[in-house]
């Protein structure tokens, strides 16, 4: 059973389109799964090696980034983005991993933080490549229908499942999980930590380069206020695994249903809606004291707590 | 042959000299004694040995070949394993998985890898807590987990910074046991040790440090009856 829950899960993704939902309900199940993707790229990082990233706004510029310039300059389909980010991104994070990946702790979330806006920054000003503040923008997008994007990143999301847990299966997983416990202990055993969180890191940004590169296609139109976004990316993408559990494999789903639900209901609310990320943050506090784990991670404690309110 | 030869290290923290031109060489198969009184640079020369702080000034030689300089993780993989004083274990991992994530330092598989692993943790005792996450192991345990995980790195030298202390007497006599069957399998070691009685017993040779600086070198009953020795160590203790 539990074995199969990942086939029962992607099959059941994988017919809903079938039930003709709407096309506002299709956009929701598209963000939801985009977003597990974001986390699942996060948590290999974050979650597994320990290195915690409040940057990763900056690989999902630089992926919907490539996407978005191959179409205008290039005159290429902004699919190519998606083959081409996995290069691209993965320069950009040796760039970075050698810039804050001598930093530790809070010293490299601080790093990474400073990396997306100094990114998001210079996107506004080479407006030469970028086209700066005016943005990018598809004349036409490949489908008006959303089922074919649903598909696509359905399929996505697939692949970042099986990347992640025949990664954290292998020798790379127990070296991640080593270092994120004890850099010095995982040093003395033999482990290069400098090497093994720069490739924590560069598959960590592959994958987040693949949602950017997908959402240029999905959404045909990105600026760099929209994809470098601080809030509205490199925030939602911790609240998305901290939500719901670090260092688990279902975690980011739970937490990008939770996190996008929530978005979507707030926005309706009269005259708070703008306010989302008061809820988010006071969401996040409830997390971090109440279920520090997430809610994949703290499922047991979650349960219990569930069972004696039922009885009181 | 000497297996470890260290050759007028000197390290300097600021201003403070925390090792003054030490020399000495490990023989192959041995058991070295690394004693003196706190704050004599006893862990500080493992960390040199080990990488984690290269010598200001001399050398450190592995089987004829410079390692002073190195990273920690390349003089593990050229046959240094080590363990901690203030024990270092990967708390929110399973025993086994902790010493897994060491013996992937040689072999590429996860079976393999569980295979060294197994193998260590029966080595060492800890087969029935192989599924106990560490954070939640007893001292004496986690110091004997220590041990496992360098061992799974299948080292030819293991450094052992106060392997003992804090055990009861008897973990004392297993840990002990121990020491002497990683010897027989021909694994040299280095061990620093408060416990006078134990460094004595099986120890081949012993370097007793103080101040930084080299006081004495011999076998066990030379140390014991050296005056400087014992004025500088042992008559501290009596005192006390």
């Amino acid at each position: 059973m539990r074995k199969a829950l990942p086939l029962i899960i992607a099959g059941l993704l994988a017919v809903l389109p079938l039930l003709g939902l709407s096309s506002y309900w299709m956009h929701i199940l598209i963000l939801v799964i985009m977003w597990s993707v974001i986390g699942m790229a996060w948590n290999l990082l974050g979650g597994y090696c320990g290195q915690v990233s409040f940057g990763h706004a900056a690989f999902f510029g630089v992926g919907a980034y490539t996407a978005g310039i191959l179409y205008n300059k290039a005159h290429l389909s902004a699919w190519w983005g998606m083959p081409l980010s996995i290069v691209f991104v993965t320069i950009v994070a040796l760039i970075i991993g050698y810039i804050c990946l001598r930093l530790r702790g809070p010293f490299f979330a601080l790093g990474t933080l400073a990396i997306g806006v100094i990114l998001r920054v210079t996107a506004e000003n080479l407006t030469g490549i970028t086209e700066g503040d005016l943005g990018i923008m598809l004349q036409e997008r490949t489908w008006i229908d959303k089922t074919w994007y649903f598909y696509i990143v359905l399929a996505l999301a697939v692949v970042t499942f099986i990347a992640v847990k025949m990664i954290i299966e292998s020798k790379l997983g127990y070296y991640f999980v080593a270092i994120r416990e004890d850099q010095d202990a995982a040093e003395s055993l033999g482990i290069n930590t400098t090497l093994y969180k720069t490739v924590a890191l560069s598959l960590s940004a592959v994958f987040t380069g693949l949602a950017g590169a997908f959402y240029m296609n999905y959404m045909g139109y990105i600026d760099p206020k929209i994809v470098f976004a601080l809030h509205d990316i490199s925030i939602v993408t911790i609240m998305v695994v901290m939500v719901g559990g670090v260092a688990t494999y279902w975690g980011p789903f739970v937490g990008a249903i939770i996190m996008v639900f929530l978005a979507e209901i707030i926005r309706t609310i009269p005259k708070l809606g703008a306010a989302h990320h008061t809820f988010f943050g006071i969401l996040l506090i409830v997390i971090i004291i109440f279920l520090p784990n997430g809610i994949v991670g703290d499922l047991p404690k979650l349960k219990k707590l569930l069972r004696i309110g039922k009885a009181a | 042959m000497a297996m470890l030869e260290v050759k007028g290290v000197s390290r300097f923290f600021g201003g403070l000299a925390a090792l003054t031109d030490i020399s000495f060489g490990v023989e192959k198969g041995d058991i070295l004694g690394l004693i003196g009184p706190n704050g004599a640079g006893k862990t500080t020369m493992f960390n040199v040995v080990n990488g984690f702080y290269p010598p200001s000034k001399g050398e450190v030689y592995f089987k004829q070949k410079k390692i002073s300089g190195l990273k920690p993780h390349q003089i593990c993989k050229m046959g240094i394993a080590r363990t901690f004083q203030v024990v270092k274990p990967l708390q929110r991992m399973s025993v086994l998985d902790n010493v897994i994530a060491s013996a992937f330092l040689r072999v590429k598989t996860r079976t393999r890898a569980e295979e060294i692993a197994l193998d260590t943790i029966k080595f060492t005792g800890l087969l029935d807590d192989r599924d106990v996450i560490s954070k939640g192991l007893p001292l004496g345990k986690r110091k004997k987990l220590e041990i496992a995980r360098a061992l799974a790195t299948q080292p030819e030298m293991l450094l052992l910074d106060e392997s003992f202390a804090g055990l009861n007497p008897a973990e004392l006599d297993e840990s002990i046991g121990i020491i002497r069957r990683i010897k027989e399998r021909g694994i040299t070691i280095m061990i620093i040790e408060h416990h006078m009685k134990v460094i004595m017993a099986i120890s081949d040779k012993i370097v007793v440090l103080s101040y930084g600086q080299k006081l004495a070198e011999g076998t066990p009953k030379e140390i014991g009856n050296n005056p400087l020795v014992v004025e500088a160590y042992l008559g501290e203790a009596e005192s006390a």
